[in-house]
């Protein structure tokens, strides 16, 4: 049967994809971030993950305005990172796991989460920064586990409810837990923590919100679904929204959880950046 | 016809636009521009050739007006997203610090001193 290692969360700003990209690992400005994730690749090389669930937002390459999926679950052999308009080195296609993911997308229908699959998904920096940060080489590295890109809406109001998204992850638990085949699954939260690009507040972090969710995260998950929607615009900007990801691989994880690691640092680019490693007790 | 008022669902915050079911109306031709700048060639035929662009996708006068000025806050208020307007910005190699400065009213260098200060 398959089995739940963890789950890490993280920050997936593009400025981290050209700071790889351009080797800025040890820059005085860079490090503070970067020191956060030798911790996460020594568990993973301990666990070696078979699949990531990497669970993002896009943000404009794999869906436009004409059709937004309020969640979409990748169904494909392989996953292309595409040009995004503003330099980001384009990767090679990620391998994906479409016997997983039509398992999961089987059994969360059935249990009346309804999704939309996706045969054909670009995958934006949301997913590639995140993979390029926990698997460095990406597929010149041989430890790179097979991935399943899920997408939520985060670009246009009405975005899920932080109740919808922790639900979410249980529902995903469920239908990975009753997958036959024995693999290893890591489950990734990315995005956030509190940011605003646009508008007259553009530039808005807010520490101490970020700290409480980093902190209830852990052990009182339940207590964030309290926060409405508008709340966390209010208090985690405009783009903080992106914790719905952080919810939904929260809710995977199931209630016995150890945190093993965590770091906070501001700024990096425009966001407070959060990363967190967890372990599935049971 | 509705008018577009009728959809407002939402209480303000400072400075803050909630991109909702309104905005995505409003903004729609001018965001469809921005999603195709993520092909290079659409990027080129842009520069090319910035009016023949805009009547491809029909954007009306207020939003040419913002691209011409490339004026981040009048952009948003002609419905843009940031997410696919970061597209728009990218082509004259303007960075997320760049557009928060011009919307904050401040230099690129006084905005990356305020991120810093939220650390303290």
């Amino acid at each position: 049967m398959a089995k739940l290692l963890g789950g890490i969360t993280t920050s997936h700003i593009p400025a981290v994809g050209n700071a790889i990209a351009n080797n800025l690992q040890q820059d005085p400005y860079w490090k503070p971030f970067f020191d956060a994730y030798p911790p996460v690749h020594e568990w993973l090389a301990r666990v070696k993950p078979d699949v990531v669930i990497n669970i993002y937002n896009d943000h404009g390459l794999g869906f436009f305005l004409d059709k937004m999926p309020t969640f979409a679950i990748g169904a494909a052999h392989e996953y292309a990172g595409e040009d995004e308009g503003w330099g980001l080195p384009t990767l090679p296609a990620f391998p994906g796991d479409p016997k997983l993911s039509w398992h999961i997308i089987e059994g969360m229908v059935e249990d009346e989460f309804d999704i939309t699959s996706c045969q054909e998904l670009a995958v934006d920096h949301g997913f590639t920064v995140p993979m390029q940060l926990f698997w460095p080489g990406l597929t010149n590295n041989p430890a790179m586990p097979r991935a399943i890109p899920i997408s939520a809406n985060t670009v246009q109001h009405p975005i899920p409810t932080l109740k919808r998204a922790l639900d979410f992850g249980k529902s995903l638990r469920k239908a990975i837990l009753s997958f036959p085949d024995d693999v290893k699954v890591v489950v990734l939260g990315t995005g956030g923590l509190s940011h605003q690009l646009d508008g007259e507040r553009a530039g808005f972090i807010n520490k101490d919100f970020d700290k409480m969710c980093m902190e209830k995260i852990v052990h009182e998950p339940e207590e964030l679904t309290k926060i409405s929607r508008h709340e966390l615009v209010r208090q985690a900007g405009a783009q903080g929204t992106e914790f719905l990801m952080w919810m939904m691989m929260r809710g995977a994880l199931g209630d016995n959880v150890k945190l093993l690691n965590q770091n906070y640092h501001i700024p990096i680019s425009n966001t407070g950046a959060g990363t967190m490693l967890l372990e599935c007790v049971d | 016809m509705t008018t577009i008022e009728e959809f407002d669902h939402h209480t303000p915050i400072p400075g803050t636009t909630l991109f909702d079911g309104k905005m995505a109306m409003k903004g729609y031709a001018l965001n469809k521009m921005c999603y195709s700048f993520n092909a290079a060639n659409a990027r080129d035929a842009y520069v090319a050739d910035p009016a023949a662009y805009y009547a491809k996708f029909n954007l009306n006068e207020e939003q040419i007006a913002a691209c011409e000025a490339k004026n981040v806050l009048a952009l948003i208020a002609a419905g843009g997203n940031i997410y696919y307007l970061a597209k728009f910005a990218g082509i004259f190699k303007l960075s997320v610090q760049d557009v928060g400065a011009q919307q904050t009213g401040v230099t690129t260098e006084e905005f990356k001193e305020k991120l810093l200060r939220a650390g303290d």
